[in-house]
Formats: C-alpha cells, structure tokens, sequence
C-alpha cells in the first residue's frame, strides 16, 4: 500500500471514529432525554398520574365494582356531649351513599374553656343492628383528643356500608358521645372506651 | 473466494515479558488478552453459580446467609454479561476479523490496547466490591430502583466498574465498525463478507446505541444516590418505573449484543462441515438487521408486571413475537445448509448443532414468556431463569466454543483433541440440561427466583439442578486441558485446518503469524 493511499485511509478511519463517538455521546444524553419523555408519555396517556390523583377523574378512573348502586342508604350523624364543655356538631348532617362506596365526611369540634381538655368519643348506631355493617376506615373516635385552649378542630370519619347490609335497613344513624377522660391532662391514665 | 496471498512470516519484535503485553497494538495478542481475561472471568462467575446452587441444593439455609445470597446472584449475573460472554466475543472479534476480510490490523491499533486494559481495572472494582464494608451490591445484575439507590459502597464499585466496561466496548464497537467498514481488501465488498464480520458490524452498532444509555442509567443512579437528584427517588417526584423503562431500552438489544455474533460463529462453522456454502447469505444479513432495528422496539416485555395499560402490553407482546420471525429465518438457513450435506460431526460442528438444537428451545421459552397474560404467570420466575440461560449458556456460550475449537489450530497451529473436545461437548451438554431443564418445571410452579429458601416441593428439582451446575462448572475444565495440550503441542494444524473451511483466514498459515496481510489479499 503506497503512502498516498495509507494517508486517506487514516484521515478517513479519523473521521468515521469522529461520527461514532459523536453518536456514542449523543446516544448518552438520549438516555436523560428519555425521562422527560417518559414522563410526557405518561402525562398525555393519563398512564402513570401518581402524583397527581385528579388527573385520573372521570372515566379513566379505577371504578369499585364492589358498589351496589340499586340501594340508597341515609346515614344521618348525630353528636352529643356527655358533661364536657365542647361545642361538637357534624358538617353535614346527612348523607345519602351506596353500599360499597367509600365515604368521607366531617366533625367539628371546639373547646369553649380556657384549659386543655382530653375527650374520647364513643359511637352508636341506630338502629343498633347496623353496627355490625358499618365498616370504619378511619375516625376520630379511633384515638383520645386533646384540645388546646379555644382550639377548633375538624376531625374525619371515612367508612364504607357492607353491601351485606339488610335490605330492610334504608336508614343508619351514627350517634356519637364526647366523654372527658378523668385526670384531664393525665390522657394515659384514661379510661375512655373503645367501641 | 479466491485470494492472494503474500506469505510473511515476520516474527515479533519490540518489548518483551509483562511490557509485551502492556504495550500490543497487535490484534491478535489483543484478541487472546480478550479470551484469556473472559475465560478467567467465565470462571469466577461460575464459582459463584456453585455457589448459589450449593445454597439451594436444599430448602432452608445452610451454606450462605439471604443477604449474601442476593450478592451472589447480582454479581454472577454481571460477571458472566459484562466480563465473561462479552469480552469473548470481542476477542474473537480482534483475532478474527482483520483476518477474515484481509487487513493487516484493526483500524485503531492504540486504541485498541486501551479498550482491553480498561478491563481489568473493572473487573478488580466488580470483584473488589465483595470486600467493602456491606459488601457487593445486592439489587441484582438489572440493578432496579430503588433498591439500587439504597444500597452501600458496594453499588458505586459496581456503577463505576459498568463506566468503565462500558468505555472499553464503545471503544471496541468503534474499533470493529471502522475496521469492517474502511480495512476490507479490494474485491471484499459487503455483501461477500463472511457472516461473522456481518453480525459484528450490526452488533458494534448495537453497542455504540444502547451502552452509553445503560451508561446514564447509572449515572442517574449514582446522582440520586450522593447528589440529591430523584430521577427514580419516588420521594423526590422521581419515579422507580422509569429505571426499569431506560434500563430495558438498553438490556433488550444488549441480550441481541450477546447473541448477534454467536450466530455469526455458527455461520461459519455449519457451511465448512456440511461442505456446502450457507444457504440464504442475503437472507442472513437482512434477518440480522432486522433483528437489531426491531430490538429497539419490545423492552417493556420485561415489564409486562409493572402495570402496563393493555395497549402497552399488546404492543410489546406482538413486538416481541416478531423477532422470532427473523430469528426463525436464522435456524431454518442453518437447517437448510446442513440438509443434504455430507456432514461431519468434528468437535465444532458438534458444538455448533448442539448451540442450534438448544438455542432454539430457548427462543420457544422466549415466545412463551412474550404472551403478556402467561408472562404475568412466570414474570421473575425459574421459568425466565430457564429461557435466558437457554439462550445464554447454551446459545452465546455453546457458540463461543464452537468458535474456540474451530480456530484454535489458526491460534496455536495444532488441531485440539477430538476426543477430550468431544467429552467436553457432550458432558456440557447433558450437565447444561439436568442443571436449567428443571427449572422450566419449578418456574411454572411458581418457584420465584433471588429467593436463597423455597418451599418444600421444590426441592427434589432444585437437588438435581444443583448436581448438573456441579458436572457442568466440573466439565469446563476439560477445555482448559484442551487449550493447554493444543498450544503445548498435538496434531500439526494446515493453513486450512478443516477440509472445506473457506475464507480469507485459512489462506494464512497456522498458526497465522504476528502480522498478515500487511499487502491487502484480492479478493475475486
Ligand atoms: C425468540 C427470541 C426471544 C424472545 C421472544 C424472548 C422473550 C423474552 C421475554 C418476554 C423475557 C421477559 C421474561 C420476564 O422477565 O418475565 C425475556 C427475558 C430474558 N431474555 Fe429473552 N427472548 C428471546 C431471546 C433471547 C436471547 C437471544 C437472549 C440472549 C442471548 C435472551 C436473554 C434474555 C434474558 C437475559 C432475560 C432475562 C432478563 C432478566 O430479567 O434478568 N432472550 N426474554
Ligand atoms: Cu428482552
């Protein structure tokens, strides 16, 4: 091979060795390129939206097929105080919900003294046989609460109906009963009950 | 093909002992660098498979404790991929190619020195990490979020060793795309050039694409580990998911890396033993790049558990399928050749019909694992351990020493023992099938894999697995003795060593002498 030849093909290995490592490099920063594309991906496909929940409304969302929309419960909530000196009212007062369907409502509560007060509340159904069908997730009966001076609070319930629900049951009220917990500020030796 | 050659029998010059070997620019010393290190590293590997298989030989724990375990299972599966099955087929690629298509060395001689060097420092990393406080990193060899963001030390060896082994093969990839691209003597155009530089060339593109994303893969690892970034830390917004989708962009065509040149090996072995020239070459090379565009397009079989929408997993199911078109084509070409050949069974012949024979029981696992409904069944099963080792071990490796016992006599220039290659074949043959046939039956049972402890009606499979890993890891150590009484001495092997072995290789003597083809061959 004369020299003339040697020369091109080296001046042409350089080049094509060029273009690689340029594709190499590029073919690196594809790789990061692929996580904002990912994430359009799944923004414009609804695929993925985690974080963003709402995104998912509508009838993309994952729908409870344990519903049993042919029945309508009234669950109406009641809220009384048993010598405490609180202000304790449900936000609404009523709720109409399928068996199935999983329910968030809310309490309201206030302590009108100038001392902090430890409370336990104590649920009751009417009628009383419902109980047993009243599934709750979450409830601010589920733990003793302890109110600062004037401190307001909105306390959650979440909780499903079991479809096993009698038919005849159409009605459920939830009543609750705010006890204070002897010693007041001494929650551990409390005795509130626990239904 | 026709060639002319000049017979130059120049001896080696230049450094002598360790320094010789530091400074080679030479490919075929790079290319026995290459074979020598993945043999070595074949070996470690498979201590640590005994070792896994000595732990699940029976239910409870008795050899080694879960954390452990998980340790072995990551490292074995890195190991075997990135030191053992890979620089392999480099090697073969270094020694090889120039050979085949008539140059006098790859286009980048230095460059090339580096490329191999690179390696050892990797693998001391890879190995060295078993000794780091919390040891090596345990979130197996795909390295999922977010175990691979919570792990020790021992996750940045092994992040820092894949940089670097990912450096050295672009480096190669490069090497060999330019070699085969600019270096082919007068006469050899593409479409006369033997299938074994075909499928290197497609391959070296592979490498170029995806090993730099598997390389920012790890880099984002590695920021999200020490430098507060969250591309997978779901805390941060990030999301591990997206691991799994950049990883499997480049672990799919890196399982097609790691085959495409098998094939190429088997290539050129089936037509020299059946004394008949391959049947369908354009086909071949067309089912080869087809096989690697479409490799692109079907990584999220791999994800088919992660909550895929049903479109997605349509897409990817049928994707999938239709790889194993071009991949048919393959096998039928190969069949093809050998139908009314006068076949002779030598050692690599019998390497190479065992390779197809099982390799294809693999691609039929393969299909299996691609029906998204079966694949939720199977998904991180022994089932999926069963169809990669198919293809892995029986497929890459099989081909690999198809390839070794065919062209050691150009090596060393002495023919291998037929007898002890023959020994070697059917011993891993049958140890191979007792050791990964049973796990078809443990995946469908829903035995999971990574797990050091199973259930008791596991067991009496497991037991027989862990006898034949032990036969087959015993059995490779009869190719030591073969390489070693080859280069000591043996058969005198002719420049062209098997009866009708065609291409430009064979027109040199054995074994082919340090520098060939240093005045281009015509190619006719
Ligand atoms: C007909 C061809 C093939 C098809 C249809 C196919 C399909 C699949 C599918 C669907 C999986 C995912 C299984 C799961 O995780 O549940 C898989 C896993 C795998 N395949 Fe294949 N495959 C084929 C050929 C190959 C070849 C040629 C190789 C390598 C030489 C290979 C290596 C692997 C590996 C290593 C895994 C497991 C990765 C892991 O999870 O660690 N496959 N294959
Ligand atoms: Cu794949």
């Amino acid at each position: 091979m004369n020299t003339r030849t040697a020369d091109h093909l080296a001046s042409a290995n350089r080049r094509l060795l060029v273009r690689l490592a340029i594709s190499a490099a590029v073919m690196f920063g594809f790789g990061f390129l692929l996580v904002p594309f990912y994430e359009k991906i799944c923004e414009v496909t609804g695929i993925n939206n985690f974080l963003r929940p709402e995104a998912e409304a509508g009838a993309r969302a994952a729908t409870n097929t344990q519903v049993d929309t042919s029945r309508t419960i009234l669950v109406q909530f009641d809220a009384n105080l048993h010598d405490l000196p609180w202000r304790f009212q449900p936000v609404q007062r009523s709720v109409n919900v399928h068996p199935g369907e999983l329910v968030h409502i809310e309490y309201e509560v206030s302590n009108t003294r100038a001392e902090p007060i430890t409370g336990q509340a104590v649920p009751s159904y009417g009628p009383q046989l419902a109980g047993q069908y009243f599934r709750k997730l979450d409830c601010f009966c589920f733990a003793q609460q302890t109110l600062a001076p004037g401190e307001r609070r909105i306390m959650p319930v979440v909780f499903v109906v079991d479809p096993a629900l009698p038919a005849d049951v159409s009605t459920i009220t939830l009543s609750y009963t705010f006890f204070e917990l002897k010693g007041r500020k001494f929650a551990a030796s409390g005795q509130g009950a626990r239904s | 093909m026709a060639a002319v050659t000049p017979d130059q029998l120049h001896g080696h010059h230049g450094p002598t002992g360790l320094m010789r070997w530091l400074t080679t620019t030479n490919h075929k010393d790079i290319g026995t660098m290459y074979m020598i290190f993945s043999f070595i590293m074949f070996l470690s590997g498979g201590v640590l498979a005994l070792t896994i298989r000595a732990e699940l030989f029976q239910p409870g724990l008795q050899v080694v404790q879960p954390e452990f375990f998980n340790q072995l299972t990551t490292m074995h599966g890195l190991i075997m991929v990135f030191g053992a099955i890979m620089p392999a087929f480099v090697g073969f690629a270094n020694w090889m190619i120039p050979l085949m298509i008539g140059a006098s060395d790859m286009a980048f001689a230095r460059m090339n020195n580096w490329s191999f060097w690179l390696l050892p420092p990797a693998a001391i990393l890879l190995i060295g990490s078993f000794f780091v406080p919390g040891g090596a990193t345990a979130a197996g060899w795909t390295l999922y979020a977010p175990l691979s963001v919570q792990m020790g030390m021992g996750m940045d060896l092994a992040i820092f060793a894949i940089h670097i082994m990912g450096i050295s093969s672009i480096m190669g990839a490069i090497n060999i795309v330019v070699t085969v691209l600019n270096m082919r003597a007068p006469g050899m155009t593409l479409m006369k050039m033997p299938l074994f530089c075909w499928t290197w060339l497609i391959t070296a593109y592979l490498l170029i694409a995806v090993m730099p994303v598997l390389a920012g893969a790890v880099t984002m690892i590695l920021t999200d580990r020490h430098f507060g970034t969250s591309f997978f830390n779901a805390a941060g917004g990030g999301d591990p998911v997206m691991y799994q989708h950049i990883f499997w962009f480049f672990g799919h065509p890196e399982v097609y890396i790691m085959i495409l040149p098998a094939f190429g090996i088997v290539s050129q072995i089936i037509p020299t033993f059946a004394r008949k020239p391959l049947f369908g070459y354009a086909s071949m090379v067309y089912a080869t790049a087809s096989i690697a565009i479409l490799s692109f397009a079907v990584w999220a079989h791999h994800m088919f558990a992660t909550g895929m929408p049903a479109a997605g997993q349509l897409f990817f199911m049928y994707a999938t399928m239709l790889i194993a078109v071009p991949t048919g084509v393959k096998v039928f070409n190969w069949v093809a050749t050998m139908w009314r050949g006068s076949l002779t069974f030598e050692t690599p012949m019998l390497w190479a019909t065992g390779f197809i024979f099982v390799f294809t029981m693999g691609g039929f696992t393969g299909l299996i694992c691609a029906i998204a409904p079966i694949d939720i069944q199977v998904q991180d099963t022994y089932y999926v351990v069963a169809h990669f080792h198919y293809v892995l071990v029986a497929g890459s490796l099989f081909a690999l020493f198809a390839g070794a016992y065919y062209w050691l006599p150009k090596w060393t220039g002495h023919m291998p023992n037929e007898s002890l290659g023959k020994l070697h074949f059917w011993c891993s043959m049958v140890f191979f099938n007792i050791t990964f046939f049973p796990m078809h039956f443990l995946g469908l049972a829903g035995m999971p894999r990574r797990i050091p402890d199973y259930a008791l009606q596991f067991a009496d499979f497991n037991a027989l697995a862990s006898v034949g890993a032990f036969g087959f890891g015993l059995s490779q150590l009869i190719f030591i003795v073969v390489v070693v009484k080859c280069i000591r001495g043996g058969e005198r092997a002719a420049a062209r060593s098997w009866e009708s072995a065609e291409g430009l290789e064979w027109t040199v003597p054995s074994p082919a002498p340090h520098h060939t083809f240093e005045e281009a061959p015509v190619v006719r």
